[in-house]
């Protein structure tokens, strides 16, 4: 009896903690399946007569990370405002999204990388886009997401996507990226 | 007359055997050259006299002497006109020297040895006061006439100002080139940690990588540097020797491993690691073991320096609201807020007699060069730049190594840390960051 209480307990604080620091308002859920093409191959007719069957070619996508590159899934990037590293309302669903997979799919790992504007130190600017990266890995724990799945680090101001040295450029490089295994 | 051609023939073959070396060097080469902006109030004026002999060289020692003492801003040069160059052997006439305006004088004469090599002799002269301060015989191969002439320039330096020369000493710095062509080939940007002579001359490149390097510190012996490499998609510290060229992972746990800095002794270095979350200080040893943290927080704590004596380590850190830098014993303990003006204080760096620290500050929008005095508290803006990064004291105190942004591309510029004279430091080919002063040679 207690036993079960203090698991009723440990899951309304689990529930309310994921909901004050991650803002999610639906619990995890199982993920659709993966939606997939179904097709007819229809072998092409011979176009010469020779001793050969015909051969289709086709490209194997071997990463196996087709699945991860359809949907909400495809979206990647978490935008951040200067000096913070608090994820903002919008990007939500994103971190859900990753969530639900990673809790279906207990398997893959995920390299979480912040980044920064160039602006300041570039040692203080790697430790803010950690904050950045750990800010999206915290969420995704709350999530439901396991600890050993997730690494965050972060490329400071290192590695921009964006190479002007206006506003939009530094908006553009204050991000945190999500890679699963295979794209990194 | 045979040991005249002797010497016209080896002279011959240095300069051959130099220029081959050069061609081949020349694509990992970026030289960087000084342009001196300001300089001191009062500037010593002091004639360098070409050396007797000189022409055995193949480079002129002099000329080596007086670029140094005038890129010090200290000195300011005397024409010592033309006719035979006086030696150290002669008499001077003090007279004649006052009346072109000198107050010292430097002379000096170059004689090839039975065994190839060169000696070297000089003196300085007092011309004020009329006395002798004093001379150096050196023998050196004829391919170390800039070492020669840098060490008669320490001399010189410390003989009329009392504090130690710099000009044997070396710098690093990271030199990031975009892609480009070179001779039909395309190669991809990279990045390449480089160490110069401190006049920015024999650039030697340590690594060349595809990925970004930064922080880049020498070991207090000048033999090793420490510096974070991003070739493994995550920062990653490593020691690197400048000797055999070996490097080392210091650092790399899960997370980001950043900021090394040495303990003046040598035996220990601090790092930024984030692997128990947030980025926090830990204390390991050179080859990486023995691994501690240094202090706890839910901050970020970044950017440690040891002071000189060892005793306290200065870092930035953000638990305050915004980043500000603190003190805080080396041992670990309870940490000092230091600076106070403004909301974004970083990368503290503190002077080789410990007396002031060296940080960027954002003021307004624009990120400046400042100095402290730890005593008095007062605080002095150093530089007019807007982009100002990465600090560096010269071994003797007197000068800042720091990097800046000069039309959308990274330079090195130095100031003395009095504010008055300020050098700029450009590179060819690409951006240059990162710079780091290295210590005394034995």
């Amino acid at each position: 009896m207690e036993t079960i209480m203090r698991k009723i307990l440990t899951s309304a604080i689990l529930g309310a903690m994921v909901f004050l620091l991650a803002g999610c308002p639906n619990p995890p859920v199982a993920p659709e399946k993966a939606p997939v093409d179904e097709r007819t191959v229809t072998p092409p007719a011979p176009t010469s007569d020779t001793n050969s069957n015909p051969v289709a070619s086709s490209t194997v996508d071997s990463s196996g990370l087709a699945d991860v590159k359809k949907g909400v899934l495809a979206k990647r990037s978490i935008y951040f405002e200067f000096d913070k590293y608090d994820i903002q309302e919008q990007y939500r669903p994103l971190v859900e999204a990753h969530a639900r997979y990673l809790v279906a799919h207990p398997d893959r790992k995920m390299l979480i990388q912040g980044n920064c504007d160039e602006r300041g130190s570039r040692e203080y600017n790697l430790a803010l886009g950690q904050k950045r990266a750990d800010a999206v890995k915290r969420a995704l724990i709350l999530l439901g997401a396991k600890e050993t799945q997730i690494e965050s680090v972060s490329l400071g101001e290192e590695k921009p996507r964006a190479l002007g040295h206006d506003e939009a450029s530094w908006a553009e490089n204050r991000r945190g990226d999500v890679l699963y295994t295979g794209e990194y | 007359m045979p040991t005249a051609l002797n010497s016209a023939w080896i002279r011959a073959f240095y300069i051959a055997l130099l220029c081959v070396l050069a061609g081949l060097a020349a694509p990992a080469r970026a030289q960087l050259t000084i342009e001196i902006t300001g300089g001191g109030a009062t500037r010593i004026p002091v004639a360098v006299a070409t050396f007797a002999g000189d022409g055995l060289l193949p480079q002129a020692l002099a000329g080596v002497v007086r670029a140094d003492l005038e890129r010090s801003g200290l000195f300011r040069m005397v024409d010592p006109g033309i006719g035979p160059a006086p030696t150290e052997a002669q008499a001077i006439s003090y007279g004649d020297w006052k009346t072109r305006g000198a107050d010292a004088l430097v002379v000096g004469s170059i004689s090839p040895t039975a065994d190839g090599r060169f000696e070297v002799r000089f003196r300085l002269h007092d011309i004020v006061k009329q006395a002798q301060l004093g001379g150096v015989a050196y023998t050196m191969a004829s391919a170390q006439v800039r070492t020669t002439a840098h060490h008669i320039s320490d001399y010189v330096y410390e003989k009329l100002t009392g504090n130690r020369g710099i000009f044997s000493t070396r710098i690093a710095y990271v030199v990031h080139r975009s892609a480009r062509t070179e001779q039909g080939v395309a190669h991809g940007a990279d990045f390449l940690l480089q160490i110069a002579d401190a006049d920015g001359a024999n650039p030697q490149t340590a690594l060349v990588s595809k990925e970004p390097i930064i922080s880049p510190t020498w070991s207090p012996d000048g033999t090793r540097i420490a510096y974070v490499s991003f070739e493994n998609k995550k920062p990653v510290v490593y020691v690197h020797s400048l000797v055999t060229g070996n490097r080392s992972v210091l650092a790399n746990y899960k997370g980001s491993n950043s900021a090394p800095a040495w303990a003046p002794d040598g035996a220990h270095l601090a790092v930024v690691l984030s692997r128990d979350g947030g980025s926090q200080m830990f204390l390991l040893r050179p080859d990486g073991s023995d691994l501690n943290r240094l202090a706890s927080s839910s901050a970020i704590d970044t950017e440690p320096c040891f002071s000189p004596d060892g005793q306290s380590i200065y870092f930035t850190s953000d638990r305050g609201g915004s980043p500000q830098i603190y003190r805080m014993p080396a041992t670990g303990g309870e940490a000092t807020r230091v600076t106070f003006e403004g909301s974004y204080n970083v990368t503290p760096r503190v002077s080789p007699d410990g007396k002031s620290l060296a940080y960027i500050a954002r003021n307004g929008g624009r990120f400046q060069l400042m100095l402290l005095d730890l005593a008095s508290k007062q605080t002095q803006v150093l530089t007019e730049g807007g982009a100002d990064e990465s600090p560096s004291f010269s071994p003797n105190g007197k000068m800042i190594l720091y990097a800046t942004a000069s039309g959308g591309r990274g330079t090195l510029s130095a100031v003395s840390s009095d504010g008055r004279v300020r050098q700029r430091l450009s590179v060819q080919a690409g951006d240059v960051r990162e710079p780091t002063w290295g210590p005394y040679g034995n």
